[in-house]
């Protein structure tokens, strides 16, 4: 008996050792690589020498807008959706297989979403290739997150602050937008931080929808192609027309990749805990 | 019950089902002006459904049905055209659990006039230190106003929610067992700010505590639930009466401490 117990102790000890230990060994590898070219000019230059030297800039520009230009429709959205379904529509059936729908959307390969991307922000909208379409297809996908973190944070008001609004006269959104929406508001700020960080590394919803390859001016409207920081990485891995060339460059733009959406889970986690704290002071 | 007093409350055969549950049957009584009444009797008797009636708050929860009437100053508070909104305006509500929202003192209190629109900083500044002179908690609080209305005690936290409940000017006010989670101390403050506020005030107070009845109220209603778990009026008259010669021997069981 003793010795089997010791058994599993052993193996789940071990699971976690290999998933923490290759975790630390990717980071490992970036960074060992990535930090020597790390720069200011890094940062801040666009590529020279068909992409063999100079910095990442435009690829950088490129992520940001298309990540901020994302939030701007998915947190709306994200949030009214789950105040729809935890303050109007709670326990109906229609809520029911709205979360059902929410959920399957989450579970769809990001290269769906690209194809439906092109299909219908492309071409039946006439969005065009561009940071538009882009940014509403990667919002496509971290819809759900958003929808997912606001119901449990609207969840985790006390039904007795409702009660109090209802009983002192205020409307149903009145309730939701004074003493709700308020409560709920760090829960929703993780959402969309982690909605943040998973869009902006996905690559393969941009293929279709407006991502380019190398681009000599940054975009300068939301329907203009961009570079993308992951697309960068990709095409510098398996299109340069010299990958051991362009090697530090792939490891300098994933380290930075990397560290832009670390440090946004890290907030997002902070938020968290800060927001749990107040909950029980 | 004394024929000089102005009906409030009328409730004319009132029945409430959760679903296909009779939780409340047929229950008719008056509840006069300005005095208080209390409604007692064991757990899982319809206390609180009954209560929570009276300002429609049972329509918060899903597949509750009520039949019967209900009538404010002679108006059916159940009839289609009524604003929901104007009608607990009218009857205030102060629950179990001390409620107050996560904001400072000032903005519970406030909150009642924000939400009517009331925008002219004075007059609002006005209304919360009277309402929480009347609820006997300025002096407590007037130097930190602005603090959390979480820090403050239990018991204070009552009499801020029922500040809350005074700004907005209601002329009823519906108790659900106001001090069960207050020590007794905080509790007798509470029945003291309760006779006050009964010179100006229709109050209805749900209580599980026979004595708490008997020391405030001016009239009291004892429920019980048949077999079946629904709830019924068993006998409605002066608390006095009530206490000293109930008519149903079910009444005085309870109030004897044979069962509940």
């Amino acid at each position: 008996m003793r010795f089997r117990e010791r058994i599993y102790v052993f193996l789940t000890a071990l699971a976690v050792l290999i998933v923490v230990g290759l975790l630390f060994y990717i980071l490992f590898d970036i960074v060992r690589n990535g930090i020597g070219v790390i720069s200011w000019e890094f940062i801040s230059q666009p590529p020279r020498e068909g992409m063999t030297k100079g910095g990442i800039f435009p690829a950088l520009y490129g992520t940001l807008f298309r990540t901020l230009l994302m939030l701007i429709f998915v947190v709306p959205i994200g949030v009214f959706t789950a105040v729809y379904l935890n303050e109007y529509g709670n326990g109906k059936r229609f809520s029911k297989w709205i979360r059902l729908a929410i959920n399957n959307l989450a579970s769809i390969p990001s290269i769906v979403f690209g194809l439906f991307g092109l299909g219908f922000f492309v071409l039946f909208l006439r969005f065009g290739a561009g940071l538009l379409s882009a940014s509403l297809t990667v919002g496509l996908l971290t819809l759900p997150l958003v929808v997912v973190s606001t119901e449990e944070a609207l969840r985790a008001v006390p039904n007795s602050y409702r009660e109090a609004g209802f009983a002192l006269g205020a409307t149903k959104w009145q309730v939701i937008r004074l003493i709700v929406l308020p409560q709920a508001l760090p829960g929703i700020l993780t959402g969309a931080i982690l909605s943040i960080g998973r869009g902006m590394g996905e690559v393969a919803p941009l293929l279709f929808t407006g991502v380019a390859y190398y681009l000599p001016y940054l975009p300068s409207s939301i329907f203009d192609q961009f570079m993308d920081l992951g697309y960068h990485i990709y095409i510098m891995t398996t299109q340069s027309f010299d990958v051991e060339l362009t090697r530090p460059i792939q490891y300098g733009s994933t380290l930075v990749l990397l560290t832009l959406t670390f440090s946004l889970n890290i907030i997002a986690i902070l938020i968290r805990s800060k927001m749990r704290k107040r909950r029980l002071g | 019950m004394g024929n000089n007093l102005k009906i409030k409350i009328s409730v004319k055969n009132l029945s409430i089902y959760y679903g296909s549950f009779l939780a409340l049957k047929d229950i008719t009584l008056d509840i006069p002006e300005k005095s208080i009444t209390a409604v007692i009797g064991p757990s899982g008797c319809g206390k609180s459904t009954f209560l929570r009636a009276l300002n429609r708050m049972n329509e918060l929860l899903p597949d509750v049905k009520t039949v019967g009437e209900v009538l404010l100053d002679g108006q059916n508070i159940y009839s289609p055209d009524v604003d929901l909104v104007a009608l607990r305006r009218k009857v205030g509500m102060v629950f179990q659990k001390p409620n107050p929202f996560p904001k400072s003192i000032f903005e519970n209190v406030a909150f009642g006039l924000r939400i009517q629109g009331i925008k002219d900083r004075e007059k609002i500044e006005e209304i919360v230190e009277l309402s929480l002179r009347r609820a006997a908690l300025w002096d407590e609080v007037k130097n930190k106003l602005n603090r959390s209305a979480l820090e403050l005690s239990g018991g204070q936290q009552q009499r801020l929610c029922i500040a809350r409940v005074l700004a907005v000017q209601p002329e009823v006010i519906l108790m659900d067992e106001p001090a069960s989670a207050l020590d007794p101390i905080a509790t007798l403050r509470i029945e003291d700010l309760m006779r006050e506020l009964r010179e100006e005030f229709t109050i209805v107070i749900v209580t599980h505590n026979m004595q708490q009845a008997a020391r405030v109220s001016d009239f009291t209603a004892f429920f019980l639930t048949d077999e079946n778990r629904t709830g019924m009026l068993i006998e409605y008259g002066n608390t006095s009466e009530i206490f000293t010669m109930p008519k149903d021997p079910r009444t005085e069981g309870y109030i004897t401490g044979r069962y509940g």
